[in-house]
């Protein structure tokens, strides 16, 4: 059997003083949608951080199509198919629309690029009408999608991304969830973490509860939703509060 | 009732773009008003051209009857009107509690005759703001964060700073952009519970922009639809929910 795409082992990582993950696993296999939630601060977005090479990992591994790639630098891992959408500063605001996919582009090779960029854009229609607008003028809901845009321009096989469904309507939280299936069918593995708990545990084949840095439940997505303990620690017991459909 | 605040044929430029293309409606005072619209439909603007960071081009914006559309954003913000960010900021190199103790306003202490001429006062004003500042900060789930560096904060417990922060202030009219966006779901339900709470005890008025329906539905009295920079439709949760233009424009299947 061949290793997973993703495994993430005993991670340990945090800023100055403050350990943020304090020991997390995590698998991700080819063609899977895997959601970490948990609460504000359980230490989500570090973890992406630490796996993408943008905080060095204090302790513990991260390996990728089998290689160690612990404190990887992130141009390298982005090379080796490895990409990261931010939460937010996620484009250049000074560049065009068609300038931050061209960057997202830069990897591959020369020729490849323009076909690239292209094939990108059949599945995102909203950006392709912006090309020319300045991405800083975009809104905040446009702006993810250039985000996701640039990011899948550099062929990944694992996106990571963090909250995509934030600040988007809830058509374009339709959309997006929509393209992120459409994306694993394209082969691509995608690790998010989501605050729309209920949206992407749906969607994810396995998800992953974290607390103050470390592992609290995993499990398939939909069996994470019914456990009576993410209810209680996470996703608040009265049920009347459905992000969004539910 | 009667308007706090009125926007008037609001518009905003940005180069070839009309981002807000005639926006008009009227927030009513003591109301939780919520503004939607699909990305892009000019929402985070005219709240910009509310609070007074960026000028409107042209079109009135009245304040308790009062135009503050030419007023710099530090005087809107004295007359009443304060609005938390979708990327929210926060003084990253203060403790999260002096950064709630700085928002509050009046301390006697801040001038010297105030500590000359009226200590105790000056001291017992400090101790209920501290004492307040906790209880926001218990309510927003940062309690135990109250002498880290804001600096450490993951971005949606800044965000809960942020609102922790308008709340200290308690201005007469409240502007939140996209609050429960990166908010875990749990606490959601309380911060809808403590914002209703708000606007009942202290009357304050909330307008909101949330793409949480459940929230926004849960929390407004009216509705604004926004559509391509102007307003598409204004009625009760229902009402807007069984609008065809809104489901087209926005809601899609989500209604």
């Amino acid at each position: 059997m061949s290793p997973a795409l993703l495994e993430v082992a005993g991670l340990e990582a945090g800023y100055d003083d403050a350990l943020i993950v304090r020991g997390a696993d995590l698998v991700a296999e080819r063609e899977q949608i895997i959601a970490v939630v948990g609460p504000n601060g359980a230490g989500k977005s570090t973890l992406l951080k630490a796996i993408y090479g943008l905080i060095r990992p204090r302790d513990g591994s991260v390996r990728f199509d089998g290689e160690v790639v612990t404190g990887a630098r992130p141009d390298r891992l982005t090379r080796r198919g490895m990409n990261l959408v931010p939460q937010t500063e996620n484009v250049f605001p000074t560049l065009s629309v068609a300038e931050n996919l061209h960057v997202g582009a830069l990897v591959l090779p020369r020729e490849e690029r323009r076909s690239e960029i292209e094939r990108v854009l059949e599945l995102f229609p909203l950006i392709a009408e912006r090309m020319g607008q300045r991405a800083g003028s975009l809104s905040g809901g446009q702006r993810k999608l250039v985000a996701l845009a640039r990011a899948l321009v550099a062929r990944p096989r694992l996106l990571l991304l963090d909250e995509p469904s934030a600040g988007l309507s809830p058509m374009a939280i339709d959309l997006v969830f929509e393209k992120l299936v459409e994306i694993r069918s394209l082969g691509i593995a995608i690790v998010m973490v989501e605050q729309n708990a209920r949206r992407a545990l749906g969607l994810a084949d396995v998800g992953y509860v974290l607390d103050t840095g470390r592992n609290a439940y995993s499990g398939p997505g939909e069996q994470l939703l019914d456990d009576p303990r993410v209810v209680e620690l996470y996703l608040g017991g009265s049920g009347t509060m459905r992000t969004s459909r539910g | 009732m009667s308007a706090i605040l009125e926007c008037d044929e609001v518009v905003r430029v940005f180069g070839a773009v009309r981002v807000v293309d005639g926006a008009t409606f009227a927030v009513d005072e003591h109301s939780v008003t919520g503004l939607i619209g699909p990305n892009g439909a000019g929402k985070s603007t005219l709240f910009a051209t509310i609070a007074g960071s960026l000028k409107p081009n042209s079109g009135r914006i009245l304040f308790s009857g009062n135009r503050i559309d030419r007023k710099p954003a530090y005087r809107v913000a004295r007359a009443g009107v304060v609005r938390t960010y979708q990327a929210a900021r926060v003084l990253t190199r203060m403790s999260v509690l002096d950064n709630l103790l700085l928002a509050s306003k009046g301390h006697p202490g801040e001038s010297l005759r105030g500590i000359a001429l009226r200590p105790r006062a000056a001291r017992a004003h400090e101790q209920r703001t501290r004492a307040r500042a906790l209880d926001l900060l218990s309510l927003v789930g940062l309690d135990s964060y109250a002498l880290a560096y804001a600096g450490t904060l993951s971005g949606g417990q800044r965000k809960l700073l942020d609102l922790a922060r308008v709340l200290m202030l308690e201005p007469s009219l409240i502007l939140l952009d996209e609050p429960m966006a990166g908010v875990a779901p749990v606490l959601r339900v309380e911060l809808l519970e403590h914002i209703l709470a708000v606007r009942r005890d202290r009357g304050i008025t909330f307008l909101i922009v949330e793409h949480d329906l459940d929230f926004v539905m849960q929390a407004a009295d009216r509705v604004v639809v926004m559509n391509e920079g102007r307003v598409l439709t204004v009625g009760t949760p229902a009402e807007v929910r069984a609008n065809e233009q809104v489901v087209d424009a926005y809601l899609g299947t989500a209604r």
